[in-house]
């Protein structure tokens, strides 16, 4: 039969061209001397050669080309013939007496060409004809081609509407049912193929086959070339017909290629109007079609049709696209019951996008197309497969982009369920998708529900997840990141009502809580600062305009603020529990809750004591605290002086001199605080001061016996002028002109010994301050008046 | 008949016109020699009417005992050839003994001669029909010369011309069923018909309509049948799936058929048959035959 080595093929293929070669110069040259019956006879012969079976299709297709051409050249000879007065119609008779039929259809088609041009007799009826006697070559390939010879040379001359060819009445409808019944021919032939020789050859037949599919397919393209084919005569005619065919062919190739063909070539126009039709064949196609990619390209093309030419829309809603697709989805699942998950969610994923370019108003639309998902996940468990996931993925994004609003998405109530099937991994790449593009469109997420939702999404990012053991393999780095997008996120959400942003921390709190220990540090700081902000925007105690007790007190908030930092010290982070507290203190300052600040400060103190012990935290902790502290006006004067004791009392425990000594200074700020008369106390101030001078000297005494680098201790000299001159400046008593004249000429000693660039021009500057005060004048320059340097 | 021409030449030329043979149409008649003469055509119940010329040669005088023109029309088998059976003979006394010394013509009619056959030139058997002019002798043997025309007749259409159709089978490997137009058809008819695949076991290579000319000769035990295949044209190629339906037009103009003869004189038959065969992938052949009735239409005059 068929050739195993391509080597013989070509043995094959050279012999049949030569021996067509041959007969087609004897054509010719019949041809030339006008003598028809020679003419007739070496077309037959040389047509002969296309009856072999020992030619792949690609090598056939080469044969066919060349007996083509020789053809159009035998066409024109016919149709001198006829104006020489020669009758069509004997011609017609004539080439019917070759006794073999491939060659003699060959001439006839060739013939019915000839007759149709001369007009003699109706187009419709010679094409019938044609299609009719064609029937005659069973044989795939060979039928194939003589058919795909037919559609060629009948193409231009289907009695089409404005065709010089149309017919009385009724004339598309000829020229429709010509293609059509050609069209049905030859898939049925093409779908033969695949049944024909040995079944070990099937893998080769089905590329060859593949190779082919152009040939059956070029009918569908004529049919929509047509300009007779209307809507109408798509609906009632073509699309049946072609449907029909296509459903009883039952063959896998052929279903998946004809009925991309008719979505390929037909306007989307017919599409939208006949939507049911085409999907009511879908379920009805062979189980191993891959109708999910014949599905996805319809529902792209409709999208992009929807997309580009807005003033369509009304039609979709009008045909309901979307609910008829979505059943037509539900029923080719449902019958392909060994679908792949992958195939459904790519589905879905498809549909999906089409009801977001379509409705984009319908969110009722897209809830369901996830709700469908759901069920058809359900039951199935995790998904394993990476592909399906990946689709997922896409189709969960796919609101998102749509709308750039995860609002949206959230009201879709199963879209959370989706998410579920996801695994972990996944889940956690969904959040942050989710994430980034609140981030991106800075949405603000208003309410407690909407936050609750949210935070049911992103659950992967927020907790723990049930995770096989051994499988904990989140790259550290990823983590971070992971949760810093969290905590980014904790600023999006956000409401002007305060009653309802205390309802959003709290379920946020509810949630980070469970979080474990090595989130706890990414997500509460965002989220007591978030707090914080609620807390200034309350309205000042007692300033209640509606009179009613609000129920979000700043003191509830506190409470709620200290629940949540003490959840750090156990993560461990206790630096950052205790700048926390310092933050809620201040803000408790500024409320004026004076027990709660002091409670915070409180834990702040125990923080320090129990859990900062490196030094140069100590260092920096205690500096917080001071700073924190002088800003305090709310306290008491025992609370206060408890808390200043206190801190003066770190200050002199610190380990390096320097330290001390800086710390010391700083904290005779505590006792000085300009505005407020209750906390000036310059003796104190004074004390303070004197503390650090003795520190620094006994530094510098260290420092001279080489214990610390001496640069140090000028430097500490400079720094309390500093702090003196401001005193001074600020008019406390206690700091006399002769001290702080004492200090720099200690100072201007010092400097004679061999000393740092940067204490020189620290001192540089400050003199230069102390000159620039006085230049000034008025009550400060005065007073810097006093000062003899 | 050469040989006794050339045998005779010498003695007198004889020679036969017809009346009409200008515009007589002529057909080809082949010849046992296998040339191909052209000779008159004539239906039955024509009158065949000329004129014979006898020409000596020379001045010769030729003497004879009367000049006759015969019509015969004859049958040879060819198992017994030379020897003819006359069916028809008309005879026409043209002169009364005496002499010929010059070119001398006789015109003769045979007037509304019944010629029931049809000239036929088959395997076994030949039918033909002859004018034979005898110019008798005595001793010398007499001169004989032939001219041979041919008869075609024509019938109308037949009243009842049914259609065939019939269902054959293999069991559980082919079933078909097959029509054909008509039963009956004129020489320059069309076979229009189809094939319809009902049960397809079998792989089918293609399959072919045979026109087949079965002759029978004699009668009784003798009877010798002769069966030719005259045309073999290809219907289908390739193998059909149940449910095809194949169409048949097989135009009879191109073959040399004749009408289908039945039992003429007594002497021989010319049956026609229309064979469909079925040629499978290891070319083992299924086939039907089924008769046609061949018959000769009156032509448009032209």
């Amino acid at each position: 039969m068929i050739a195993d080595g391509t080597e013989d093929e070509e043995k094959w293929l050279a012999a049949g061209s030569a021996a067509f070669k041959q007969n087609a110069f004897y054509m010719q040259r019949a041809i030339d001397s006008n003598n028809l019956k020679d003419a007739l006879k070496y077309s037959a012969q040389m047509l002969s050669e296309l009856r072999t079976s020992k030619l792949s299709p690609h090598k056939y297709y080469d044969l066919y080309m060349r007996a083509f051409d020789e053809l159009r050249k035998l066409e024109i000879f016919f149709m001198e013939e006829t104006r020489r007065g020669c009758s069509v119609i004997e011609l017609y008779e004539l080439v019917q007496h070759a006794g073999n039929i491939l060659p003699r259809l060959y001439l006839l088609c060739t013939a019915g060409s000839v007759y149709i041009k001369t007009k003699e007799a109706p187009a419709k009826e010679i094409l019938k004809d044609l299609v009719e006697m064609c029937r005659g070559i069973q044989h795939p390939l060979r039928g194939l081609f003589l058919r795909s010879y037919l559609a060629q040379i009948g193409r231009d001359k289907l009695p089409d509407v404005g065709s010089e060819y149309e017919g009385d009445a009724d004339t598309v409808t000829d020229a429709v049912e010509f293609v059509l019944l050609n069209f049905t021919e030859m898939n049925k032939l093409w779908v033969r193929m695949q049944h024909q020789g040995p079944a070990r050859d099937k893998e080769r037949r089905e590329k060859e086959r593949g190779e082919l599919r152009d040939l059956v397919g070029k009918n569908l393209h004529v049919l929509s070339q047509l300009e007779g084919v209307d809507l109408d005569m798509y609906r009632d005619t073509v699309l049946p017909r072609v449907l029909e065919q296509i459903v009883n062919c039952r063959d896998e190739i052929a279903q998946y290629y004809l009925i991309d063909c008719i979505i390929q070539v037909f306007p989307d126009e017919y599409h939208l109007q006949t939507l049911d039709v085409l999907l009511g064949a879908c379920p009805q196609l062979q189980p191993s079609v891959d109708i999910m990619t014949v599905l996805s390209r319809l529902m792209e093309r409709l999208s992009n049709y929807a997309a580009l030419n807005a003033e369509v829309l009304p039609y979709f809603l009008q045909v309901e696209a979307f609910s008829k697709l979505n059943n037509a989805i539900g029923k080719v699942i449902e019958a392909q019951e060994d679908m792949p998950i992958l195939s459904a969610v790519t589905l879905y994923s498809s549909l999906l996008k089409f009801t977001l370019h379509v409705h984009p108003d319908r969110l009722d639309y897209a809830d369901q197309v996830l709700g469908s998902c759901v069920k058809q996940l359900s039951g199935k468990g995790k998904i394993n497969d990476t592909r399906a996931t990946k689709e997922i993925v896409s189709l969960l994004s796919a609101p998102l982009e749509k709308y750039n609003d995860v609002v949206t998405a959230l009201k879709l109530t199963n879209y959370p369920l989706v998410v579920e099937y996801l695994d972990n991994e996944t889940k956690r790449i969904m959040a942050t998708v989710i994430i980034r593009s609140i981030m991106k469109n800075n949405t603000l997420i208003t309410t407690a529900e909407k936050v609750e939702a949210l935070l049911e999404l992103i659950k992967g990012l927020i907790n723990d997840l049930d995770e096989p053991e051994g499988l904990e393999a989140v790259d550290d780095d990823d983590f971070e990141e992971e949760q810093n997008s969290v905590a980014r996120l904790v600023h999006m959400l956000y409401n002007d009502d305060t009653e309802e942003m205390f309802k959003i921390i709290s379920i946020l709190k509810k949630h980070f809580l469970t979080g474990g220990p090595k989130r706890l540090k990414f997500t509460i700081p965002p989220l007591v600062v978030s707090t914080l902000k609620l807390i200034r925007r309350l309205p000042v105690e007692g300033d209640n305009p509606f009179g009613k007790e609000a129920s979000v007190t700043a003191t509830k908030i506190f409470q709620f603020l200290n629940q949540i930092i003490e959840a750090l010290p156990n993560v461990p982070s206790p630096d950052l529990a205790f700048r926390l507290y310092l933050q809620c203190a201040e803000a408790a300052n500024k409320c004026v809750e004076e027990p709660i600040a002091y409670e915070f400060f409180t834990q702040a103190y125990i923080l320090y004591e129990e859990e900062i012990s490196d030094s140069k935290a100590q260092v920096t902790a205690l500096q917080l605290i001071i700073g924190t502290l002088q800003r305090m006006h709310v306290f008491g004067v025992e609370n206060r002086d408890t808390l200043t004791h206190k801190a003066t009392g770190y200050s002199a425990k610190l380990l390096k001199k320097p330290d001390q000594c800086r710390a010391v200074y700083a904290c005779s700020h505590l006792f000085w605080l300009e505005d407020h008369e209750t906390i000036q106390d310059g003796e104190r101030v004074l004390l303070c001061l004197k503390r650090a001078l003795k520190i620094a000297n006994s530094a510098q005494q260290m420092a001279s016996n080489g214990q610390e680098g001496s640069a140090g201790s000028v430097t500490l000299f400079i720094e309390i002028l500093n702090k003196y001159l401001y005193f001074y400046e600020k008019g406390i008593p206690q700091i006399t002109v002769e001290s702080v004249e004492s200090l720099i000429q200690l100072i201007k000693n010092e400097e004679s010994m061999p000393s740092d660039p940067y204490a020189e021009s620290l001192f540089a500057s400050t003199l230069q301050f102390m000159e620039f005060q006085k230049q000034k004048g008025g009550a400060i320059g005065d007073r810097y008046e006093e000062i003899k340097v | 008949m050469n040989f006794l021409l050339g045998a005779f030449k010498p003695a007198c030329n004889i020679s036969i016109t017809f009346t009409d043979g200008k515009n007589r149409k002529q057909v080809p008649i082949k010849k046992d020699n296998g040339q191909i003469l052209m000779n008159p055509l004539f239906q039955s119940q024509e009158t065949i009417a000329g004129k014979i010329h006898i020409d000596s040669y020379q001045g010769k005088k030729v003497e004879h005992n009367g000049v006759k023109v015969e019509l015969l029309g004859q049958i040879e088998m060819y198992f017994d050839r030379g020897n003819f059976y006359d069916f028809t003979s008309l005879v026409r006394e043209l002169d009364v003994p005496g002499e010929i010394y010059e070119r001398k013509t006789y015109p003769f009619e045979f007037s509304s001669v019944e010629m029931p056959y049809e000239t036929y030139n088959g395997v076994n058997v030949r039918l033909r029909y002859v004018l034979k002019v005898t110019v008798t002798r005595g001793y010398a043997g007499s001169i004989v010369e032939y001219q041979d025309f041919v008869v075609r007749n024509y019938v109308p259409p037949p009243p009842i011309n049914n259609s065939i159709k019939m269902e054959v089978g293999i069991e559980d490997c082919l079933h078909i069923e097959f029509e054909y137009n008509k039963s009956k058809y004129h020489l320059k008819d069309v076979i229009l018909g189809k094939i319809y695949f009902l049960l397809v076991r079998i792989k089918i290579k293609n399959m072919d309509l045979e026109i087949r000319r079965r002759e029978s000769t004699g009668a009784g035990a003798n009877t010798h049948v002769e069966t030719e295949t005259l045309a073999k044209f290809e219907l289908m190629d390739g193998a059909p799936v149940r449910g095809e339906s194949i169409p048949v037009r097989v135009f009879l103009t191109p073959y040399d058929l004749t009408p289908t003869h039945t039992n003429i004189n007594n002497k021989f038959s010319v049956k026609y048959y229309l064979n469909l065969v079925l040629v499978d992938e290891e070319d083992r052949r299924y086939f039907k035959q089924q008769e046609i009735t061949l018959y000769r239409l009156k032509e448009e005059t032209s």
